[in-house]
């Protein structure tokens, strides 16, 4: 019998080499989770960005640096008061079902991201007032107030331009399956929770920079799994590998591990409106502050993550353009400090629920927090919950402080006013700042990078003095590759570009 | 036994209208909805309005259920807000998966649950059968996840014989497929082949001591004819109800084997689901699982029936 048994074991290993096998032009990618949508309009999630990202061109790009470089825009003037951009569009470009793109397309491209029912684009460039197309290339944007941050919003979804043509003759529900774009690859297959297979599209207008002819993307929402399956061989590269597992990465002479450096954050928000706020900490900055105080960053960033993130409190690591350098990285930890700033309002043990997901890491991070501030005389106690029902209960403001993270954006504007400015969406806490506005909106207004600098170290510095929002670290997405992928490298908004990637032959 | 068979096919429509309901109510009492899941990382109120609207979260809880039910009549089960797919092709597409990891499973926990129960039984008080229990034990207490994990760990990467994860259908390529199931069939079926060994163990130990047996055995039967033909097929009723009901909990519980052999089917369909709050797929998936489970109870009172000739009268 147990012979019998081993004889079918290896029978049906040996059955299994011949599907390991891959050809040479193919790269199978690992994603942390579905792509949902692949919609540009409606698409919602982090790695659907990495797949379109190889499907549907852009306006613009960021270069490995952030710098803003041209796409499927090949140049762009911002009139001086800020209010309106002009945009040379790249000629002789067609779409994956050989419609041409010209000024025309664009145009309607905007126009659907502002019209369209459900679409996600809408609050991200409703700043846009109206689009007209100027001959064939050239489109101008006008806005209704100031707004240089939106060149940084067309080099996500916001500027991904799809035909339009196949958007009608497709509709909604099929295009979110099969997009028609003007990228390097083209949806070749699309199946729910299984795969994304793309094809070589050669009248791209830049095929020959692309070296595979097919590109797979394939789900794994469990991080050792995802793992194990680029050491197994059967992925190529793979998304967020946990901070934990990339000692032993580097380890492996087959593997390389590959970091992110995006402007990604994770922060505690405090809620500022009774009736479920704590009341020393929607009352007092003073509290807020020691609160931060009392973290030591980076013996969180040690013990949690083995120190492979950034212990920053600004929402831009250190070496990132925007960062703040006048102010230390990371805030020292000054417990004493923290109790006389609770003595001095008089609250000398302040309560406080945190609310996180059940995110194991989370609970570690907050696990840790809670050890640190009681150190400074805080009573903090932890609520765990689903991912969906935390964000229910932070937009419902039913919670006292809420830790979150944000995978970053690379314009300086997005990374502060998308949580905090007066009355957004995302700013479930609910502190208003005319003070942050009006920088805010100063510094959207002007376009050149040197000159905006200040303003943001101004803003950063008005948040760490209010409060509403601390910063505990910055993440890092860390790509594990196989040693023979050549020539990835890790860009500052976390997304896999293929553009000069190559699988080595023979090894 | 047909009129027994209709009248209990008949008893299954009430059973299956008082789960549509429950099956309803029980996710919207989950904090969130779609709406939020859908509307990515920045929750504009006016997104999630719309898409509310669009699929008619917004009606009375009532409605919504006479809409739904309306169309399950019809046979449309509706679609799936996240995936952008009829709920029904996704369930043509993944139900093939689960189904084959849950036959194979079975049929794995079968093959070594009964064969472990009777060698057991029968050399009762040796070292076998004190191997066979801590086995048994093993197979019940180790968690599926650490176990898959193992598993890969050893076949996979260590020994390189076998694929980590992913999934063929066994109608595209029959050896490829037995590749990539074996591992996580087996690792399903490792709870139940323990808990199949030590029932099968007791049962066949009480046949084994009953007056049949002593009968058997002083009319000069054989030993392997005795503890076969006339000890098993007695110690087969409570295990043939068991398997017909483990069926079902092998459907419902691929959940975490299917996540960790990234196998596309119901499990991973369903967690995802439950996780977007992504209604019409929960309701649909949990409604055909749910059939199955209530129509596998049906097959094992027939089963009863046909092997135990006393219960036809």
């Amino acid at each position: 019998m147990r012979s019998r048994l081993l004889a079918l074991l290896l029978a049906t290993a040996c059955m299994a080499l011949p599907a390991a096998a891959q050809t040479q032009s193919e790269i199978r990618i690992g994603l942390g989770d579905d792509p949902g949508s692949l919609d540009p309009a409606t698409n919602a999630s982090f790695v659907g960005r990495i797949v379109l990202q190889s499907a549907c061109d852009k306006l613009v790009d960021i270069d490995v640096d952030g710098n803003i470089v041209p796409m499927l825009a090949t140049s762009w003037d911002w009139a001086a008061d800020g209010k309106s951009v002009t945009m040379k569009l790249r000629e002789g470009v067609v779409y994956h079902d050989d419609t041409p793109f010209d000024a025309e397309s664009a145009k309607g491209n905007l126009e659907r991201y502002l019209t369209m029912q459900g679409s996600r684009r809408r609050p991200e460039i409703e700043a846009i007032e109206k689009v007209e197309a100027i001959g064939k290339d050239t489109i101008k944007i006008s806005l209704k107030e100031p707004s240089v941050a939106l060149l940084a919003l067309f080099t996500d979804r916001a500027g991904m331009m799809v035909s339009l043509a196949a958007f009608e003759k497709a509709g909604v529900q099929a295009f979110a399956n099969r997009p028609i774009c003007a990228g390097p690859y083209r949806v070749a297959d699309f199946k729910p929770q299984q795969s994304v297979t793309l094809e070589r599209f050669p009248k791209h207008w830049r095929a020959s920079a692309y070296s595979f002819d097919r590109v797979t993307f394939e789900p794994f929402p469990d991080s050792n799994v995802r793992l194990l399956n680029l050491r197994s061989g059967r992925l190529d590269l793979i998304e967020q590998v946990a901070p934990t597992s990339l000692a032993s990465v580097e380890a492996d002479p087959n593997l390389r591990i590959t970091v992110g450096q995006q402007p990604a954050f994770t922060m505690i928000q405090f809620n500022l409106t009774a009736p479920r706020a704590s009341e020393a900490f929607a009352k007092h900055p003073e509290v807020r502050q020691a609160f931060s105080l009392a973290i030591d960053r980076t013996a969180l960033n040690q013990v949690v993550f083995s120190g492979r993130y950034v212990p920053g409190h600004q929402p831009f690591p250190p070496g990132n353009f925007w960062f703040d350098e006048t102010s230390p990285a990371p805030q020292p930890r000054d417990v004493a400090r923290a109790r006389a700033l609770l003595r001095q309002v008089g609250v000398p043990n302040p309560t406080l629920e945190l609310l996180i997901s059940t995110n194991s890491e989370h609970m570690e991070v907050a696990q840790v927090v809670q050890q640190m501030v009681a150190e400074a005389g805080f009573r903090m106690e932890i609520r765990t919950m689903e991912f969906i029902a935390m964000r229910n209960a932070a937009l419902q403001g039913n919670f006292q402080a809420y830790m979150v993270p944000s995978a970053g954006r690379v314009d300086p504007d997005l990374n502060i006013s998308l949580f905090i400015a007066c009355g957004v969406a995302n700013n479930v806490g609910k502190y208003c700042s005319q003070e942050l506005d009006g920088l805010l909106a100063q510094g959207r207004a002007v376009a050149d990078r040197n000159a905006r600098k200040p303003i943001y170290q101004k803003a950063v510095q008005t948040i760490q003095r209010d409060a509403p929002i601390i910063f505990l670290f910055n993440q890092r997405s860390a790509f594990g590759h196989k040693a023979v992928v050549q020539g990835f490298k890790g860009f500052p908004d976390g997304i896999v570009r293929l553009e000069g990637v190559t699988k080595v032959a023979g090894r | 036994m047909t009129r027994l068979i209709a009248r209990r096919m008949l008893q299954l429509l009430p059973t299956l209208f008082i789960l549509s309901v429950i099956i309803f109510l029980l996710q919207r009492l989950l904090p969130g909805d779609p709406a939020l899941a859908l509307a990515g990382d920045d929750q504009d109120p006016r997104v999630i309005a719309e898409i509310r609207r669009q699929w008619n979260l917004d009606l009375p809880l009532p409605v919504q259920y006479g809409y739904w039910i309306a169309d399950v009549l019809r046979g449309d089960l509706g679609q799936s807000m996240r995936l952008n797919t009829p709920v029904a092709d996704l369930i043509v597409q993944k139900l093939p998966a689960t189904l084959q990891l849950a036959v194979m499973a079975l049929l794995i926990s079968l093959a070594i649950g009964v064969t472990a129960g009777v060698i057991s039984a029968v050399r009762k008080g040796t070292i076998v059968d004190y191997v066979a229990n801590v086995v048994a034990l093993a197979g019940i207490s180790v968690p599926n996840f650490w176990l898959g994990i193992m598993l890969i760990l050893l076949f996979s990467i260590h020994l390189g014989w076998l694929p980590a994860s992913g999934f063929v259908p066994i109608t595209e390529d029959w050896r490829t497929s037995l590749a990539t199931s074996i591992l996580p069939a087996f690792v399903l079926g490792s709870h139940f082949a323990g808990v199949l060994m030590r029932h099968t163990r007791s049962a066949m130990l009480e046949a084994i001591e009953s007056d049949y047996v002593r009968t058997a055995r002083a009319k000069g039967l054989g030993e392997g004819r005795v503890v076969l033909r006339h000890a098993m097929r007695n110690a087969l009723t409570p295990i043939i109800t068991l398997g017909a009901l483990e069926f079902g909990s092998l459907l419902s519980g691929a959940v975490l084997t299917e996540q960790i052999f990234s196998i596309p089917g119901f499990g991973k369909l369903i967690v995802d689901a439950v996780f977007n709050r992504d209604y019409a797929v929960v309701q649909g998936v949990v409604l055909v699982t749910a059939t199955i489970y209530v129509l596998m109870s049906l097959l094992a009172d027939i089963g009863y029936i046909l092997a135990n000739p006393r219960l036809r009268g």
